[in-house]
C-alpha cells in the first residue's frame, strides 16, 4: 500500500519535471504544444547514448541532458515556433503534431525502434524499508530531486526579476514590450528552460517509463492532463495535478488492471467538466 | 433593403450548383473503368473523403478543434462489424445502425464540448476517443481486442450487389454513400440553419446577442458530424471486412484533420479532394519508404502551416471560378 503510494508519488514527480515547462508555454503562454515529448525523447535518447557509448556516469549524464534539450528547445523557438505565437489554435496543433510525427519517424530511422536502456549507478540501486513499505532507491533520488526542482521553479517564477519579467510578458505581451522588457528573449529562455527540464525528466524517466521513438506520442496525453487539469494559475497547480495523476495511473494499474488507463482519462474528463478552467486555476478565467 | 437583396443574392450564388461539380462526380465514377485495378485504393478515398467531411463540418463550420474524432469513426465501424458478424450482413442496415450509435454519442458528448477554451475541447474530445480506445482494447470478448473483429459477413448491396474481390462494388457503394451525404451536407451548411452557424464560428457573443443559440446549433452540427464519421467508419468496415483497433487510434483522429487541412477547411470539398491527395501521397510514400513514410506527412503538416493552409482551396476556387466564368460568357 505505502509502496504504491510511494511509486505514485515519485512517477507523479516525474511527470511534473516533464510537463512543467509545457505548463508555462501552453498553459501560460496559451501556446498549443503537442510536440513537447519530442524533447523528453532528446534528454532520453541523448543519456542512453552517453552512458552506453562513452560510458559516462548516470549523474553527470542528467545535466547534459538538460542542455541538450534545452539547446534543441532554443533553436526550435528561434526558428519555427516563435512564428506559431500569434497562429489560430488550429495551427498551432497541426503543426506541432507534424513536428512529432517527423521526430518520431527519424528516431525510428537512425536509431531502430528498440527500447533504449540506462545503467543506473550502484548506490541508486536496491531498496530500502520505510515504515515497513519496501521502496526502490531511485525512486527515493527522483522525489528528492524533483522536489528540489520544483521548489527551486517556483522561487524562480515568484521572487525572482526573471519571473516577474515572465509573468508581465504573459499576461500582457505589449504592455510589457513598453515597460522595456525583452518579450522575446523571455520566452525563448522560458521555452529553452521547459524544454530542458523535459530533457531531464526524459533522462530520469527512461528506467521508469521506457525510452522508445513513440514516446512523445505515448506520453502526450499525460503532459496535456497535468497541463489542463492544472490550470493556468501557474506551476502549483501543475505541481498538484502531477501528483494526483501519478498516484491514479499507479493506483489503477495495481488495484484494477483490468481497466488500464481508462481511469486517468475518465478523471480527466470529468475534471474538466466540472472545471473548465482547470482545478487548482483562479476562479475566474482569462 | 438593396442590401439584404445582394446579400440574399451572393447566398443563393453560393449555394448555386456549379457544373465543374458535375463534372467533378462525373469523373469521379469514371476513374474506376479507367484504373480498375485501383478500385480499392479508391474507395479507401471516398470513406477517407466522407470522414474528414464529416470534420470538416464541426470544424470548418462549428469552428471545434477535435483531436477525437475517430471515435465516432471506430465506433461506427465496431457496430457495422459486429453485426456483419452476428448475422445482421446488410449493408445498409448496417450504415443506418452505425450512424444511430455514433449520433448517439456524439450527441451525449457535445454537451462536454460547450464550456472552455479550444484547448479544454481538444483535450476532451482526444479523451472521449482515447477512453473509447482503452474500451475496445479491454472487452476483447466483445471486440476481438488487439487481434481485430473477424468473421464477418457482408451481405450484398440492396441484396443485388456482393462485393468482389478487387473492390469495384466497394467502391461505388462508398462513392454512392459520400455523393449523397455530400448532398445533405451541402443542403446543410448552405440553408439557415448553416448560415447561423457560421455566425456562431465567427462571434459566439455577438451571435449570441443577434438571438442565435450558439449550444443548440453546436449539439446539432457535432452530432450530424459524428453520425456521417460513423457511417464512414462503418463503410470502411464493410468494404474491408475487418475492424481493428486502429479505427480508434489516435492516428486516425490526426490523420483526419490533415486530410481536411491539406484540401482545405470550411469548403465541402476540402474533405474530399484533401482524402484524394493524403491517399495518393501515403500510397505512394509507403512505396518508396514503407515504414518511414510518417516523417514525410508530417514534414508536409509542417510545411502546410508554415506556408498557409489556405493556399490550396483558394488556388483551387480561382481556377474553377475562372473555367466556369468563361464557360458561363461562352
Amino acid at each position: 500500500m505505502l509502496t504504491i503510494l510511494f511509486d505514485g508519488i515519485a512517477y507523479g514527480m516525474l511527470l511534473f519535471v516533464l510537463a512543467c515547462g509545457l505548463s508555462v508555454t501552453m498553459g501560460l503562454m496559451n501556446f498549443i504544444n503537442l510536440s513537447h515529448g519530442v524533447f523528453s525523447m532528446a534528454g532520453g535518447y541523448i543519456t542512453a547514448f552517453l552512458i552506453n557509448r562513452w560510458g559516462l556516469p548516470f549523474l553527470l549524464c542528467l545535466p547534459l541532458a538538460f542542455i541538450f534539450s534545452a539547446a534543441l528547445g532554443m533553436l526550435l523557438e528561434r526558428t519555427l515556433y516563435r512564428r506559431l505565437y500569434a497562429r489560430s489554435h488550429l495551427d498551432q496543433v497541426l503543426f506541432t503534431i507534424g513536428i512529432v510525427f517527423m521526430a518520431v519517424a527519424a528516431v525510428d530511422y537512425v536509431i531502430g525502434s528498440q527500447q533504449q536502456t540506462v545503467k543506473l549507478p550502484d548506490m541508486l540501486k536496491g531498496r530500502i524499508d520505510i515504515f515497513g513499505g519496501s521502496i526502490g532507491l531511485y525512486r527515493v533520488f527522483i522525489i528528492v530531486l524533483c522536489g528540489c526542482l520544483a521548489a527551486t521553479i517556483q522561487m524562480l517564477l515568484v521572487k525572482t526579476r526573471f519571473g516577474s519579467q515572465l509573468r508581465a510578458a504573459v499576461d500582457d505581451p505589449r504592455v510589457a514590450r513598453g515597460m522595456g522588457i525583452n518579450v522575446n528573449t523571455v520566452f525563448a529562455i522560458t521555452f529553452a528552460v521547459g524544454s530542458g527540464l523535459a530533457g531531464l525528466g526524459g533522462a530520469l524517466g527512461t528506467d521508469i517509463l521506457g525510452m522508445d521513438p513513440t514516446f512523445p506520442i505515448k506520453f502526450m496525453i499525460y503532459f496535456l492532463i497535468v497541463v489542463t487539469v492544472g490550470g493556468t494559475s501557474g506551476i502549483m497547480g501543475a505541481f498538484f495535478a502531477s501528483l494526483i495523476l501519478g498516484i491514479a495511473d499507479v493506483g489503477g494499474k495495481y488495484y484494477v488492471p483490468q481497466i488500464g488507463a481508462f481511469i486517468i482519462y475518465a478523471l480527466m474528463v470529468v475534471v474538466l467538466i466540472i472545471r473548465p478552467q482547470g482545478l487548482f486555476s483562479r476562479s475566474r478565467g482569462k | 433593403m438593396s442590401m439584404t437583396a445582394s446579400t440574399h443574392d451572393m447566398m443563393l450564388e453560393q449555394a448555386r450548383w456549379r457544373w465543374s461539380e458535375s463534372l467533378f462526380w462525373i469523373l469521379s465514377v469514371l476513374v474506376l473503368f479507367v484504373f480498375p485495378s485501383k478500385a480499392l485504393l479508391f474507395s479507401q478515398i471516398a470513406i477517407m473523403g466522407l470522414f474528414a467531411l464529416s470534420l470538416d463540418l464541426i470544424l470548418g463550420y462549428g469552428g471545434i478543434v477535435s483531436l477525437g474524432h475517430a471515435a465516432f469513426f471506430g465506433v461506427g465501424a465496431y457496430a457495422a462489424g459486429l453485426m456483419a458478424k452476428h448475422g445482421l450482413g446488410d449493408p445498409l442496415l448496417g450504415l443506418a445502425v452505425a450512424a444511430c450509435v455514433a449520433a448517439c454519442i456524439g450527441w451525449l458528448t457535445s454537451f462536454l464540448l460547450l464550456r472552455g477554451s479550444d484547448l479544454t475541447r481538444l483535450m476532451v474530445t482526444l479523451g472521449i476517443a482515447l477512453m473509447l480506445f482503452e474500451l475496445a482494447n479491454r472487452m476483447a470478448s466483445i471486440t476481438g481486442g488487439a487481434d481485430g473483429l473477424q468473421g464477418m459477413m457482408v451481405g450484398p448491396v440492396l441484396g443485388l450487389f456482393s462485393f468482389d474481390l478487387f473492390g469495384k462494388t466497394a467502391y461505388l457503394y462508398s462513392l454512392a454513400v459520400l455523393f449523397v451525404l455530400f448532398l445533405l451536407s451541402r443542403k446543410i451548411v448552405h440553408s439557415t440553419f448553416g448560415l447561423s452557424l457560421r455566425a456562431v464560428k465567427g462571434n459566439i457573443l455577438r451571435a449570441g446577442a443577434i438571438g442565435i443559440s450558439a449550444s443548440s446549433r453546436l449539439v446539432a452540427i457535432y452530432t450530424l458530424s459524428a453520425a456521417i464519421a460513423g457511417i464512414a467508419g462503418a463503410l470502411s468496415a464493410q468494404t474491408t471486412q475487418l475492424v481493428s483497433l486502429d479505427v480508434l487510434d489516435f492516428h486516425r483522429s490526426a490523420d483526419v484533420m490533415l486530410v481536411l487541412v491539406i484540401g482545405g477547411v470550411g469548403w465541402l470539398y476540402g474533405g474530399i479532394i484533401g482524402a484524394i491527395m493524403f491517399t495518393l501521397m501515403q500510397d505512394w510514400l509507403a512505396g518508396i519508404t514503407p515504414q518511414y513514410w510518417e516523417f514525410w506527412i508530417g514534414l508536409v503538416l509542417v510545411c502546410l502551416v508554415l506556408v498557409g493552409h489556405d493556399r490550396i482551396k483558394t488556388g483551387f476556387q480561382s481556377i474553377t471560378a475562372r473555367v466556369s466564368g468563361k464557360g458561363g460568357a461562352a
